[in-house]
C-alpha cells in the first residue's frame, strides 16, 4: 500500500510563475539601462539623484509600511522611476523628500500596494515640483568633464541650493516653446539633451520598455495609445503651424512622454483594467499632454496629464465592462 | 441622569437603521407643535440674535473703522512721498468735485498734502484682475508733471514665491516713481530708457502687467477729471 | 438594544481632543482645516473662533432644548450658531484686523462646519447642559489641536519660522506648495499618515501567509485501486 501526500488547496490550482515580485524585479532589470544611459549623460549626479530617492522610498516603507513588504520590490522601483524624473542638479535632499512624499503619501496612506489612487513616483515628483519649483527646473547645461555635478547636490538639507554652482540649460521642449529652437533628432533618440535624468535617452526606455510589453508585463495598449495620440494631434497642430508647434518626431522623442509612457502610465494598479479602458486612458493622457505641450504655461505636462488620468481610472472601469458572454447584458460593477 | 446613549461616533446609533416610523415608535410619544409654536419659536429666537449682533457692532463698528482708515492713512502716504495729510474728494461724472459728498457711487481719490499745505499729488485705488484673483492697488499721480508717483498692493492673492513679489520686491514696487502715464511693462533685459517703462518681474510677468493694466485703466477713468481738479486748485 | 454605560466627564470632555478628534479621526470640519492653516497664528484665530462659536451654540441649545420643537430644530440651532460666527466674525475683526483679513471668507464659513451642527445634534440637544459644555470644549479643543499641528508643519516647511519667528538661517529653501491650499491637503496626509502608523504600531503585525495555503493529507492507495 503507498502513501501519496497531497496538498488540498482552493482553487485556482494551475499558476503561472508570475508573481508580483517576480514582475517588479524584471521591471527593475530593464530599468537598469536606463540608469545606465543617465549615468553616462549626467555623470555621478544621476547616480547620486537615483540612488538618495530610492533609499528615501525603501526607508519609508520600511519604517512605516506593514513590514515585509520591502521584498515585492514595488518600493525600489519607484524609487528609481522617481529618480529618473528628476533633474540631475537638484539638491540629494529634495530627492529624499521626494521618496519619503512617494510612498508615505503616494502609497501608505491610501492603504498599501494596490490601493493608491496615484502613481506614486509622480505624486512625488509632484509635490516636489510645487514645492521647489525654482529647484525642479534647473536644467544642466554640458559640462566640460563628466566626472562633474551638475549642480549643487550636496546643499545642506532644508537649504536652498547655490545657483552659481550649476551652469544652467535649457530642455528641447523649453527651447522649442520659449525661443522656438528645434533640437537634433539623433540628440533627443540618444539622450545628448538637457532634462531630467532620466528621461533623455529614448531609445533605451523604448527598449525596455517593448521588453516588458512583449512579456506581456505591461499592457501594451496603454504606451500606444498615448504616443499615437501625441504623434496624430501633434503633427496636425505642425501642418497648422510649422514654426510655432513641433512635428510629431520631437513631440515623442523629447521630454518625459517615453518615460512616462513605458514606466508611469502602465503601473498595474494607476491604470485600467479593461482593454478598452487602456485606450481611453493612453488617449487621454496623450490629448492632454499635447495640448499642456503646446498651449499650456509649462513646457511639459506629461506628469499632469498621468496623474489626472489617474483619477479617472476607476470611472473608466466602471465604464468599460464587458459583456457578460451570452448574456447581452452589460455588468454594471458596483 | 446616570447613564447615557454612546456619543454618535463610536458607535452606530441603531435606530438609525430603523424606519421613521419604527423610530418615532420607540421614542415617547411626542405632541405635534402648532405652527404658531413653530413661527413663535424662531422669531423670538431671531430677535434675540439680533439684538445680540446689534450690540456687539456697535462695539465693534468704530473700532473696524478706525482700522480701515488707518490702513487707507498709511497706504496714501506710502505712494504720494511726503504726505503730511490728505482730503477725500469725490468726481461729479461732469467733472466737477463735491466735495465730501457721501454717494458711494462717486469716484474718490485722495489729494495729498505736505507739511506747509502744498499738494503733492491725488492718490486713487484701482481694482483688476491679476493671476489669481483681484488686485486692488493704491497708486499716487501727479496731474502736474502727468507722472505716477508711487505704488502699493493694497490686496492680492497672487501665488507666492513668484506673482506675490509684486508686493515684495522692492526692486519692482520702487520703479513706480515718476513714471510717465500711460505705464509701458517691458521684460527685464528689453528696456529702452523711455520716461513710461517699467521693468517687469521674471517669472512675474502676468502679475506685473495686472499691475501696469489696472494703473492705466484707472488712469484713464478719472485723468481728465483729476486733471481738471488740480488746474482749479480743488481741494484746497 | 441600544448601548448603555456610565461615560464619565472626564471621557466626555477628552475623548474630544484625542480619541475622538474631529479633524484627524473623524476627518468633519475639513473645509477650514485645509484651507486657513497656512500659518500658526492663522490657525490659532480659526481655531479659537470656532472653540468659541461651538461652547456658545452647545450652552445655548442645550440650556433650551426644551424650547425648540423639534420640527424646527436644525433651523434653530442655525441661528444660534450663525449668531455666534457673526460676533467672532466682528470681535475678530475689531481686535486682529491683519489675521481677520487673511482669513477672509472662512470666518463666516465657520456656519457650515459639519462639525459644529453635529455636536448639536448628537450631544447637546440630549444632555444636560454641564455636559453639554464639557462636550463642545473637548470637541473645540480637539479642533484647535488638529489646526495647530497642520498650522504648524505647514508654517515651519513653508515660511521656515513658527509664529512668524524664523527657525533657520537665510539659506532656508521655503517649500511653496506648502503656503498654498494644495499644502493642506499635504500636511493632513503626513498627519494622517503618522496617526495610521501609531495606531498599525499597536498592533500586532499580521504575518502573510505563504501560498498554497492549503492542507496536507495522506491519502492510502491500496492495491487494485478503487475501481
Amino acid at each position: 500500500m503507498d502513501v501519496h501526500r497531497f496538498e488540498l488547496t482552493a482553487s485556482p490550482h494551475i499558476k503561472g510563475p508570475d508573481s508580483t515580485p517576480r514582475i517588479m524585479w524584471s521591471v527593475v532589470a530593464t530599468l537598469v539601462p536606463v540608469v545606465g544611459a543617465a549615468i553616462y549623460w549626467f555623470g555621478p549626479s544621476a547616480a547620486l539623484v537615483i540612488t538618495t530617492a530610492t533609499v528615501g522610498c525603501v526607508v519609508t516603507e520600511r519604517l512605516f509600511g506593514p513590514g515585509g513588504t520591502l521584498r515585492d520590490g514595488s518600493a525600489a522601483i519607484t524609487g528609481v522611476l522617481l529618480g529618473l524624473t528628476l533633474p540631475p542638479g537638484i539638491p540629494l535632499w529634495m530627492a529624499f523628500v521626494g521618496g519619503f512624499i512617494a510612498i508615505g503619501l503616494g502609497k501608505l496612506v491610501f492603504g498599501g500596494l494596490g490601493q493608491n489612487v496615484f502613481n506614486p513616483a509622480l505624486l512625488g515628483r509632484a509635490l516636489l515640483q510645487a514645492a521647489f519649483p525654482d529647484d525642479m527646473t534647473t536644467w544642466p547645461a554640458a559640462v566640460e568633464h563628466w566626472w562633474q555635478l551638475r549642480g549643487d547636490n550636496f546643499a545642506l538639507p532644508l537649504t536652498s541650493a547655490d545657483p552659481t554652482v550649476a551652469l544652467t540649460g535649457a530642455t528641447p521642449l523649453g527651447q522649442m516653446k520659449f525661443e522656438q529652437i528645434p533640437t537634433e533628432a539623433v540628440d533627443l533618440f540618444m539622450g545628448a539633451t538637457s532634462g531630467s535624468t532620466g528621461e533623455t535617452a529614448a531609445v533605451v526606455i523604448l527598449a525596455g520598455g517593448i521588453y516588458l510589453a512583449v512579456k506581456k508585463y505591461l499592457n501594451w495598449r496603454i504606451p500606444i495609445s498615448i504616443l499615437l495620440t501625441v504623434a496624430v494631434l501633434s503633427q496636425v497642430a505642425h501642418f497648422v503651424d510649422p514654426d510655432r508647434y513641433p512635428g510629431a518626431l520631437f513631440m515623442l522623442f523629447s521630454g518625459g512622454l517615453m518615460l512616462g509612457a513605458w514606466y508611469m502610465a502602465t503601473d498595474m494598479v494607476t491604470s485600467p483594467t479593461t482593454n478598452h479602458g487602456c485606450w481611453i486612458f493612453g488617449a487621454g493622457i496623450g490629448a492632454m499632454a499635447v495640448l499642456i505641450r503646446l498651449w499650456g504655461g509649462l513646457p511639459e505636462g506629461v506628469m499632469y496629464s498621468i496623474l489626472f488620468m489617474n483619477a479617472l481610472v476607476p470611472f473608466i472601469n466602471r465604464a468599460t465592462q464587458p459583456r457578460v458572454f451570452g448574456t447581452g447584458e452589460e455588468v454594471v460593477a458596483s | 441622569m446616570s447613564e447615557e446613549r454612546l456619543p454618535a461616533v463610536s458607535t452606530p446609533v441603531p435606530s438609525l437603521a430603523l424606519g421613521p416610523e419604527e423610530r418615532r415608535a420607540q421614542e415617547p410619544l411626542r405632541v405635534e407643535s402648532s405652527s404658531v409654536r413653530l413661527v413663535g419659536t424662531l422669531a423670538v429666537a431671531g430677535a434675540l440674535a439680533g439684538l445680540a449682533i446689534v450690540l456687539v457692532f456697535q462695539w465693534a463698528e468704530p473700532r473696524i473703522e478706525a482700522w480701515r482708515a488707518e490702513v487707507l492713512a498709511a497706504a496714501v502716504t506710502e505712494v504720494l512721498a511726503g504726505a503730511d495729510r490728505y482730503e477725500t474728494v469725490f468726481l461729479a461724472p461732469t467733472g466737477s468735485s463735491i466735495a465730501d459728498a457721501d454717494t458711494t457711487d462717486l469716484d474718490r481719490v485722495y489729494v495729498g498734502y505736505d507739511r506747509v499745505g502744498d499738494r503733492v499729488g491725488v492718490a486713487m485705488v484701482g481694482v483688476g484682475a491679476g493671476f489669481q484673483d483681484v488686485i486692488r492697488v493704491i497708486f499716487g499721480y501727479h496731474p502736474g508733471s502727468g507722472e505716477v508717483i508711487g505704488m502699493q498692493v493694497l490686496e492680492s492673492k497672487e501665488t507666492p514665491g513668484l506673482g506675490d513679489k509684486i508686493e515684495k520686491d522692492s526692486t519692482f514696487v520702487i520703479q513706480f516713481d515718476r513714471v510717465l502715464a500711460p505705464l509701458e511693462g517691458l521684460k527685464a533685459g528689453r528696456e529702452t530708457g523711455a520716461p513710461t517703462e517699467v521693468t517687469m518681474i521674471t517669472g512675474a510677468t502676468i502679475s506685473s502687467r495686472a499691475i501696469i493694466d489696472i494703473i492705466n485703466a484707472r488712469l484713464e477713468e478719472v485723468r481728465e477729471r483729476v486733471d481738471e481738479l488740480w488746474m482749479s486748485g480743488g481741494g484746497t | 438594544m441600544s448601548p448603555r454605560r456610565v461615560v464619565s466627564p472626564e471621557e466626555v470632555f477628552f475623548r474630544g481632543v484625542w480619541r475622538e478628534n474631529p479633524v484627524l479621526i473623524q476627518l468633519l470640519g475639513l473645509c477650514p482645516a485645509l484651507a486657513v492653516t497656512n500659518t500658526v497664528a492663522n490657525s490659532l484665530a480659526m481655531g479659537l473662533a470656532t472653540f468659541f462659536v461651538l461652547v456658545g451654540s452647545s450652552t445655548l441649545v442645550a440650556t433650551f432644548k426644551r424650547f425648540i420643537p423639534r420640527e424646527v430644530r436644525i433651523s434653530a440651532y442655525i441661528l444660534v450658531i450663525a449668531t455666534f460666527v457673526t460676533i467672532a466674525d466682528l470681535v475678530l475683526n475689531a481686535v486682529v484686523p491683519e489675521i481677520h483679513r487673511a482669513l477672509g471668507a472662512f470666518i463666516a464659513l465657520i456656519v457650515v462646519n459639519c462639525m459644529i451642527l453635529g455636536r448639536q445634534e448628537a450631544f447637546a440637544s440630549k444632555q444636560p447642559v454641564g455636559r453639554a459644555i464639557l462636550d463642545a470644549a473637548g470637541t473645540g479643543l480637539g479642533f484647535i489641536v488638529a489646526l495647530l499641528m497642520m498650522g504648524g508643519l505647514r508654517e515651519v516647511l513653508g515660511y521656515g519660522s513658527f509664529l512668524g519667528v524664523p527657525l533657520f538661517g537665510p539659506s532656508f529653501e521655503p517649500w511653496i506648495v506648502m503656503i498654498l491650499p494644495a499644502g493642506g491637503f499635504f500636511a493632513l496626509g503626513f498627519i494622517l499618515l503618522l496617526f495610521g502608523w501609531w495606531a498599525e504600531r499597536k498592533k500586532e503585525p499580521v504575518r502573510p501567509r505563504r501560498w498554497p495555503h492549503g492542507v496536507t493529507t495522506e491519502v492510502f492507495v491500496g492495491e487494485g485501486g478503487a475501481d
